[in-house]
């Protein structure tokens, strides 16, 4: 009945999720296969994944050559750093003081959070570029960086967590003599680790991974992030030097990834429990 | 009460079971006539609901033979071995009404896969009349039950007792040969438990079949059952009548589970003359064994001012019809029940004896020893 | 409500040193928000009805921007195409998420390594993804028609033919949306009482599929709507695949919603056009929403 199951009776299933497990990793294989090879192997077309000449240290040195890896790397790490730090400094004290705090307007502040959760990013993209380009600011870290600082997702999930911290924590505090600032990130954040670091992943995943805004305020290679970087060579390369192409995006796909495989569990939880914002 | 010990009914031999290295049940064997009630007793942890499931058919044992009604089931699905279960959390299904989930044993055995499909398959030949039947049935055992007002109504709208009793209905329904409840007082108030106990042992006597009863709850087990099986530590320590339990436990460790409050545990030896002596103060006790043993009485069996070794009064407690007499004898504590009356005082001292008839002695092992009353000596 | 003020209500200076601090520790959001939240939200809006271009000053010009939305052919396929889009990856993703779902729950070996694999798409960098993407579905080097050809089938050009574009940009958007959902269905599963599968065995469910129909699917109702709703809305913002490997074609075959209203902003630089669409967006994700909490909603749940 599902404990205990003898290995044999197991194969079946074990068998069917292998071969979805295959076709999943397809992607993964293919590229990474592609990226050892040398271009006239890939274009012979046959379904070797084992390069007949490992060409490996030609293709990636050409990337390394030809795309600003480390850049491209580097402003992926400020970007994503530099959201979540002010996304963090932001929503923490906005949701401690929606959970444990009276004050007026507190039902007006929640009601605007909760709208500001139906509204996709997409939506308020067009002004904030208009601004920006009025104020010259197209093309910095400051347009990448800014606009993401507000996170109302994040807002509400540490309020919902905050809600569920015991009073006399609170109380004890005040009277030890903590201001509220203190008691924020002195006593409530450090009883706010599972859900913050579960917001971290879910912020940075999404911040690696979004085309959309670097694409409209950036331009050049000077601040683009991994996904514009890969886009770039991308339209560069046009289907030329395919196994660059698989290289770079071997490359920049992989920190990702080996992040995830460390700290599987956390991902996972980080994702599925924050997946109310896709 | 007697029953034919092989008449079908259920029974496990040499159940075995570990898990992660941990051994659950070692070599358990169990047997429940037809129409007789027994109840598996024992704290928790012991392995009584690991032994349940496995005769369920809802875990595997690593051995042992399961038969049920008469026929071998061991490694047959849990829907072939006519057998029904109660839950301790009831386990109804929340998106059905009370009526759905009482015909659900039925709908499954009685109706193929496609005239169970939620509209079409009422439209298929001889669904109707298998549909009208079920409903009959359903309104059946609903009535003695007093379900009948509530049949449309879901798990989530009802009390506690009355899940229960939906449970039990779900159980009881198909007239299974093997009739098993995982502790299904556990969770309600005292006061319903109380009178679901004379309840359910009316569910089983009309039902008629093998019933196991798992239970942590002594009370339960010795006021419902036709026989008790002791379990601890994934063993069976004692299978007998409530009174054979109280009065005659064969293992120490039964003793010491079975009443309260707890029975008294002496330190006592036997000499060379066969003389149980405690505090090295004779009692009227012979034995055969020699050595260390230890002396059970329990405390309804003292007797105040008989002969026997002294003891200090620590503290009384007084409940009314009866009063618990807290002393200390030798290096260790003793309780002492006392009827209503005159009580003494913290502080005296009193002497204590016991009716020998009553009085039990554990070897070393926790194995019981025979003793008997000192003859008179004659001059 | 959980509220550490209780004690200090009764007096006001202190009560008001409080709402004080609530204020102060509130205002870098509120402030944020305002200004990259709301004020933008509202001038989209608003910018709807004018005809906007970048430097240039706006005109009011009412409902005009939506009424050459309805009569311009390519807003119509990109609109059409996002709902095939949607149509495909939503149902297909989420069905494949339950079946590995139940198929990695269903035993104990193996579940932390399948999981991770199946997860992979969502932590990868999707734009390089579809890269290797379209090296798989290249139509003479790519494995997926070399394989066809082995066995006698000529592969067509899936991202280049109009006829192939919008199937295989769904099947990328089922292949990285499957894991996702998995791990959502994953959490409701665990959370259906073990007890209730054990009394539907006992009960007479033999196989894994009546069990299924009896105990799991119902009691899968909440997750499997929020998912759903989950990835109707994930996949209507399908941006980063038609960015890389179509740019909306050939010939708008592939032109999605999102897309549109990027290219129409950014590369025409029709600013008050793009936010038409962009409130076109903004009001089809509303309604799913609406429909997810309010007409749903109530069915699923049980009293």
């Amino acid at each position: 009945m599902g404990d205990g199951r003898t290995l044999l009776r197991d194969l079946p299933r074990l068998a069917l999720l292998s071969l979805l497990g295959l076709i999943i990793l397809s992607p993964y294989i293919w590229m990474l296969s592609a990226s050892l090879k040398p271009t006239d192997e890939i274009f012979r077309a046959n379904l070797a994944l084992i390069p007949e000449r490992f060409a490996a240290v030609e293709n990636y040195s050409r990337v390394f050559a030809q795309v600003p890896v480390g850049r491209y790397l580097l402003n992926g790490v400020i970007v994503c750093g530099g959201i979540l730090f002010f996304q963090l400094l932001f929503a923490i004290p906005a949701g401690y003081a929606l959970a444990k705090l009276r004050f007026p307007g507190r039902e007006w502040v929640f009601g605007a959070v909760m709208l500001g959760l139906l509204v996709p990013p997409h939506v308020p993209a067009l002004p904030l570029y208009a601004g920006l380009a009025a104020l010259g600011m197209l093309n910095t870290y400051a347009a990448l960086i800014i606009p993401s600082t507000i996170s109302v997702f994040g807002i509400f999930l540490f309020r919902q967590f905050f809600r569920s911290l015991p009073d006399d924590l609170i109380h004890a505090a005040r009277l030890d003599g903590m201001s509220e600032g203190a008691i924020v990130w002195r006593v409530a954040l450090p009883n706010a680790w599972p859900a913050a670091t579960a917001f971290a992943i879910f912020s940075v995943v999404a911040h690696w991974n979004d085309l959309f805004w670097p694409l409209i305020v950036v331009t050049g290679t000077e601040y683009a992030t991994p996904a514009l970087g890969v886009l770039h060579f991308h339209t560069e390369e046009a289907g030329d030097d395919f196994a660059a192409l698989m290289a770079a995006c071997a490359i920049m796909t992989a920190p990702l990834i080996l992040a995830f495989l460390v700290a599987q569990r956390r991902f996972v939880e980080g994702i599925a429990t924050t997946g109310l914002k896709g | 009460m007697t029953f034919q010990t092989n008449s079908p009914g259920l029974s496990v031999e040499g159940a075995r079971l570990s898990l992660g290295g941990t051994p659950i049940l070692r070599d358990v064997s169990l047997e429940v006539a037809r129409g007789e009630f027994v109840a598996l007793l024992g704290p928790s942890g012991c392995g009584k609901t690991s032994l349940m499931r496995v005769i369920a058919g809802i875990q595997t044992a690593d051995a042992g033979v399961v038969r049920i009604g008469g026929r071998e089931v061991t490694g047959l699905h849990p829907a072939r071995r006519d057998v029904a279960m109660v839950f301790q959390s009831y386990a109804l299904y929340p998106h059905l009404t009370v009526a759905q989930n009482i015909a659900v044993p039925l709908t499954m055995r009685r109706l193929s896969a496609a005239q169970r499909l939620p509209w079409l398959g009422g439209l298929l030949p001889g669904s109707r009349a298998a549909g009208a039947a079920i409903a009959a049935d359903v309104a059946g055992i609903a009535e003695p039950l007093g379900l009948a007002h509530l049949l449309a109504r879901k798990p989530g709208q009802l009390s506690g007792g009355q899940r229960q009793r939906v449970a039990l209905a779900r159980a009881v329904i198909r007239e299974p040969g093997a009739f098993l409840l995982d502790e299904p007082l556990s969770n309600l108030d005292a006061a319903l438990r109380v009178t679901t106990r004379r309840e359910i042992v009316e569910i089983h006597r009309r039902v008629g079949a093998a019933t196991l009863y798992v239970t942590h709850d002594q009370s339960e087990a010795l006021t419902m059952a036709d026989r008790v099986a002791v379990m601890q530590a994934g063993s069976i320590l004692q299978i007998a009548t409530p009174e054979e339990i109280y009065r005659e436990p064969v293992d120490l460790r039964v003793a010491s589970f079975i009443g309260s409050p707890r029975i008294n545990l002496l330190d006592a030896e036997i000499g060379e003359d066969g003389v149980v002596r405690v505090s090295g103060t004779a009692t009227v006790l012979h034995s055969h064994a020699r050595g260390h043993v230890t002396l059970a009485i329990r405390p309804e069996d003292w007797v105040m001012g008989a002969e026997g070794p002294e003891a200090r009064v620590e503290h009384t407690e007084f409940l009314g019809d009866h009063a618990l007499v807290h002393l200390r004898l030798g290096g260790g504590a003793v309780t002492l029940r006392a009827g209503p009356g005159a009580l003494p005082h913290a502080g005296e001292m009193l002497r204590l004896g016991f009716d020998p008839a009553r009085a039990l002695i554990f070897g070393p092992d926790g194995r019981r020893i025979a003793a008997h009353r000192r003859e008179a000596a004659c001059a | 409500m959980p509220d550490a003020s209780l004690a200090l209500r009764a007096r006001s200076p202190t009560r008001r040193s409080e709402a004080l601090g609530a204020w102060l520790l509130t205002l870098p959001a509120a402030l944020s928000f305002a200004l990259l939240l709301l004020l933008p939200t509202l001038a989209a809006i608003a910018l709807a009805f004018t005809d906007y271009e970048l430097g240039l000053i706006p005109v009011w010009i009412g409902l005009e921007n939506f009424r050459e939305l309805l009569a311009d052919r390519g807003f119509r396929r990109s609109f059409f195409n996002t709902i095939i889009y949607v149509g495909l990856v939503a149902p297909l993703s989420v069905g494949l998420g339950l079946a590995l779902a139940l198929l990695i729950e269903a035993g104990a070996r193996g579940r932390v390594f399948f999981r991770a694999v199946f997860f992979l798409p969502v932590v990868s960098l999707t734009v390089a993804m579809a890269a290797a993407w379209q090296y798989l579905l290249h139509p003479t080097i790519g494995p997926v028609n070399t394989l066809l050809r082995l066995i006698g089938v000529t592969g067509p050009a899936w991202l280049s033919s109009s006829d192939t574009v919008l199937i295989s940009l769904a099947a990328i958007g089922v292949w990285e949306n499957a894991g996702f959902n998995m791990v959502l269905f994953m959490a409701g599963l665990t959370a259906i009482p073990r007890e209730l599968r054990e009394a539907a065995c006992v009960d007479g469910a033999h196989s894994g599929w009546s069990r299924f129909w009896l105990v799991t699917w119902p009691l899968l109702g909440p997750t499997t709507l929020f998912v759903v709703t989950i990835t109707m809305i994930r996949s209507i913002r399908v941006f980063d695949t038609v960015a890389v490997l179509t740019r909306g074609g050939p010939n708008k075959a592939s032109e999605v919603l999102l897309y549109t209203m990027y290219t129409e902003g950014f590369t025409f630089m029709r600013l008050g056009y793009s936010a038409a669409i962009t409130l076109v967006f903004l009001v089809i994700v509303l309604a799913l929403m609406w429909v997810q909490t309010r007409v749903l909603d109530r069915r699923v749940h049980y009293g």
